[in-house]
C-alpha cells in the first residue's frame, strides 16, 4: 500500500467514526444543544474537555516552539497552569450557578445587559480567533497528507465539523471530542515512543529525554547543549535574561487559557459540582500525558534535525543538498521547508547567523548565512518521516492532527452560536423565543459561524500570529478577572465589573496596537516591536497579566465607591460558593 | 470536626473560608512549582541536578506539570472532604 492510501484509510476511519457518533447523539432539546443534557460522566467529560483544551497549536505547533530551548517552556507551564486556575477557581462555582453559558453568568452577576454584551463581545473576538487557527492547522494536515489543496483541506474540514456540531450541538461534540481524544493522544505518543527508543533506549519520552543518548554516552541534553553551541544557537538549557516578561508572559497564557469560554462551558454538562472537580481532575492527567511528551519530542526532533543536516557531527561539513533525505524534498514542495545556497558550495548550513558566537563560526568556515529554513510547525507532523518511523505511523499523525484541530474547531463554534442565539437572540433581542425557535436559531448560528471560519481559514489574515496575541490578551484581560471577581468578592458591582472589563480591555488592546500596527494594519505601528521600546521590557505578547492586573484594580476601585450590589446578588454569589441544593444546568 | 453551626448561612460562611485557605495553599505551591523553581530560580537549581539534569529546566518542562496534577487532585479529595465535613454536599 502506498504512503497515500495509509493516510487516507487512516484520516477516512478517524471520520466515519465522528460521523457514526454524529448519528447516534443528535441533539433533541437546547439542554441537549448547549450542555449535552447535563448528564456526562465526569471521566467521559475529561477526555471531551482535555481534546477541546488541545489545540492544532498543542499538537501541530509547541513542540516546534518548544525545541527553541528552555525559553519556550512558558507554554508548557503557561497552557497546564493556566488549568489549575480553571479548576479551583471557576469550574465548581460557574457549574453550580448552572445556565448554560459564559456571558450568562457575567449577565447575571453583574445584573447588566451591558455586561453581558460585553462578555458577548469578548467570546466572539476571541473564539473566532482561535478558529482561524484550528481551520488554518486542519488544511495543512491535509494538503500535505491527503495531497490535495489546502482550501480543498478546509472545505472538508469544515463539512465534517458541520455534520456533527450543526445537528449533534454539544452532545455530538462531546461524544466525537472523547473519540477524537484518543486519536490525537495515540498518534502523538507513538511517534514520540518510537524516537525515544532509537535515541536513548527508554521506550517513555519523559524519562528518555532525562536519560543517555545510546550513540555518544552523553546525557541526552548535554549532548543538544554541545551541538547547537557549536552552531552558534543559545544553549538549549539556558536561562533567560528577560525575567520579568518570561513570568508575565507565562501569567498571561495561564489566565487567558483559564479563561477560554469554550473549555469553561464543558463543565456545564456534568451532573453535579462534584462531578465538576472530578472532571478537572482527570481532564489535567489527560492533557498532561500530551504536554509531558511535548518537550521530549523536541528536544529528540531537534537533535535528529541536525543530525541529519550535519551526519559527521556539527563540526564537519553538513549534508550535501543533493543527498537530502526524502522527507526534506516532501517538505519543500509545501514551503515549510526551504533551502537557498548563499555560499553555493552545494551544503546545507543550518546555523545561528544573528548570534556573535554563530558569525564568528561562519567567518572561520566560509558560510554566509543560514541555509535551510524549518517551519516550526511541520516538527511534529514529519517527525516519523525524520526518524524513518513505519508508514502507518504517519497516517496516525495525519488523523491526529486532524482530529487535534476539529475538536477544539468545534468548541469554539458551539461558545460563538451559544453566545449569539442564547445570550444574543433570547437574553437580550427576543426572550419570548420559542425553545424550538431557539434551536433552529442556534442551528443557523453553528452553520453562519463554521462558514466565516471556513471563510477566514481560506483567507487568513496576515497577522496571524498577532492576532493569536490578541486573544490570549483579551481573554486574560477582559473574562478571567470578571468571572473570578463575581464569584470571590460580594462586593463588585455592574459599574466597577463594566469599567474593569473595558479597561482591560482597551489598555490591552492600545498596547498591542502600538507595537504590532493599528488594528494590524502593516506599517501602523507606533513604535517599533523591539525590547528597547517595551514598557520595562513586557512584549505585547505578555501584556495581557497586565491588563487583568488593571481589570481587577480598576472594578474594585470604582466598586467601593460606588452603592453594594442588591441583596439578591449578593446571596446568588452565597450560593454560588455552596455545592449544596445544585440541579442540572437549567434555561431560566 | 467542628460542630454544626447555628444557622445554613454560618455554616456556607465557615465553609467557604476552609475553602479559602485551601486555595492560598495550593496556590503558593502552585507559584512555587513554576514561577519559583521554573523561571525566576531556575539558575540557582541548574546547579543541582536530578540524575545527571539541570534541575531547574527539569522544573519548568516537567516537574510544574506534575505538581500541578497533585494540586488538582489533592483539592479536589480535600473538598469532597470539606462538603461532608459542612455538609454542603448535593
Amino acid at each position: 500500500m502506498s504512503q497515500f492510501a495509509i493516510n487516507l484509510l487512516f484520516v477516512g476511519a478517524s471520520f466515519a467514526l465522528y460521523i457514526g457518533i454524529a448519528v447516534w447523539a443528535r441533539a433533541g432539546s437546547t439542554k441537549e444543544f448547549y450542555v449535552a443534557g447535563g448528564g456526562v460522566n465526569p471521566v467521559t467529560n475529561g477526555m471531551a474537555t482535555a481534546a477541546d483544551w488541545m489545540s492544532a497549536a498543542s499538537f501541530i505547533s509547541m513542540a516546534g516552539l518548544l525545541s527553541v530551548g528552555y525559553v519556550n517552556s512558558s507554554f508548557l507551564m503557561g497552557w497546564t497552569g493556566g488549568y489549575v486556575l480553571l479548576a479551583m477557581l471557576l469550574a465548581p462555582y460557574l457549574r453550580k450557578f448552572g445556565k448554560f453559558t459564559v456571558p450568562d453568568f457575567i449577565g447575571d452577576r453583574f445584573y447588566s445587559q451591558g455586561a453581558r454584551l460585553t462578555a458577548v463581545v469578548c467570546l466572539i473576538i476571541m473564539s473566532v480567533t482561535y478558529v482561524i487557527g484550528q481551520m488554518t492547522g486542519a488544511g495543512v494536515a491535509f494538503s500535505r497528507f491527503l495531497e490535495v489543496s489546502s482550501s480543498a483541506g478546509i472545505w472538508i474540514a469544515a463539512a465534517i465539523v458541520f455534520i456533527y456540531a450543526v445537528f449533534g450541538g454539544m452532545k455530538g461534540i462531546t461524544y466525537t471530542q472523547v473519540a477524537q481524544y484518543v486519536v490525537l493522544i495515540v498518534a502523538y505518543t507513538i511517534p514520540a515512543v518510537f524516537i525515544s527508543l532509537q535515541l536513548t533506549g527508554n521506550p517513555i519520552p519523559m524519562f528518555g529525554m532525562f536519560s543517555e543518548h545510546t550513540e555518544s554516552g552523553l546525557p541526552l541534553l548535554q549532548k543538544l547543549d554541545e551541538v547547537v553551541r557549536e552552531l552558534g544557537f543559545r544553549d538549549y538549557t539556558a536561562d533567560v535574561d528577560n525575567k520579568l516578561n518570561m513570568v508575565l508572559f507565562t501569567l498571561s497564557l495561564m489566565i487567558g487559557t483559564a479563561g477560554l469560554p469554550h473549555v469553561i462551558i464543558r463543565f456545564f454538562t456534568v451532573p453535579k459540582v462534584s462531578d465538576a472537580r472530578w472532571s478537572a481532575g482527570w481532564t489535567l492527567i489527560f492533557i498532561a500525558i500530551l504536554y509531558l511528551t511535548a518537550p521530549a519530542v523536541a528536544s529528540m526532533a531537534r537533535l535528529n534535525l541536525l543530525t541529519t543536516i550535519y551526519p559527521d557531527g556539527p563540526t564537519q561539513p553538513a549534508l550535501e543538498y543533493a543527498d537530502r533525505p526524502d522527507w526534506v524534498k516532501t517538505w519543500e514542495t509545501t514551503g515549510l521547508i526551504r533551502f537557498e545556497d548563499k555560499n553555493n558550495d552545494g551544503r546545507i548550513q543550518m546555523y545561528a547567523d544573528t548570534t556573535p558566537a554563530g558569525i564568528a563560526i561562519a567567518q572561520e568556515r566560509g558560510w554566509e548565512g543560514n541555509e535551510l529554513v524549518v517551519n516550526n510547525d511541520i516538527l511534529v507532523l514529519a517527525n516519523p518521516e525524520i526518524a524513518n518511523l513505519p508508514p502507518w505511523v504517519i497516517g496516525l499523525i495525519a488523523a491526529g492532527g486532524i482530529a487535534a484541530a476539529l475538536s477544539t474547531a468545534a468548541g469554539l463554534l458551539l461558545a460563538i452560536s451559544s453566545a449569539i442565539s442564547h445570550d444574543l437572540i433570547k437574553n437580550i433581542i427576543n426572550p419570548k423565543i420559542s425553545e424550538k425557535g431557539e434551536m433552529l436559531a442556534a442551528r443557523i448560528s453553528m452553520g453562519g459561524a463554521i462558514l466565516l471560519a471556513t471563510y477566514l481559514g481560506l483567507n487568513p489574515p496576515g497577522f496571524a500570529a498577532q492576532v493569536v496575541a490578541l486573544a490570549f490578551g483579551i481573554a486574560a484581560a477582559s473574562l478571567f478577572p470578571a468571572l473570578m471577581m463575581g464569584i470571590f468578592s460580594k462586593r463588585v458591582n455592574s459599574k466597577g465589573a463594566i469599567a474593569g472589563m473595558l479597561t482591560g480591555l482597551i489598555a490591552t488592546l492600545l498596547y498591542i496596537f502600538t507595537f504590532l500596527g493599528w488594528f494590524f494594519i502593516p506599517g501602523t505601528a507606533t513604535l517599533a516591536n523591539t525590547p528597547d521600546n517595551w514598557l520595562f521590557g513586557i512584549s505585547p505578547l505578555s501584556f495581557g497579566a497586565v491588563g487583568a492586573m488593571l481589570n481587577f484594580a480598576v472594578a474594585y476601585g470604582i466598586s467601593m465607591m460606588t452603592e453594594e450590589p442588591p441583596q439578591e446578588i449578593q446571596d446568588l454569589v452565597e450560593s454560588v460558593r455552596s455545592p449544596h441544593g445544585a440541579g442540572g444546568a437549567v434555561s431560566h | 470536626m467542628p460542630k454544626p453551626m447555628s444557622t445554613h448561612q454560618d455554616t456556607v460562611r465557615a465553609y467557604w473560608r476552609a475553602n479559602l485557605r485551601l486555595i492560598g495553599i495550593y496556590l503558593g505551591i502552585w507559584f512555587a512549582a513554576s514561577y519559583g523553581c521554573g523561571i525566576l530560580f531556575v539558575d540557582l537549581l541548574d546547579q543541582y541536578s536530578l540524575f545527571g539534569y539541570p534541575l531547574g529546566f527539569w522544573f519548568a518542562q516537567q516537574g510544574s506539570i506534575y505538581v500541578f496534577v497533585l494540586i488538582v487532585w489533592g483539592y479536589m479529595f480535600s473538598m469532597n472532604r470539606l462538603d461532608k465535613q459542612y455538609d454542603v454536599q448535593e
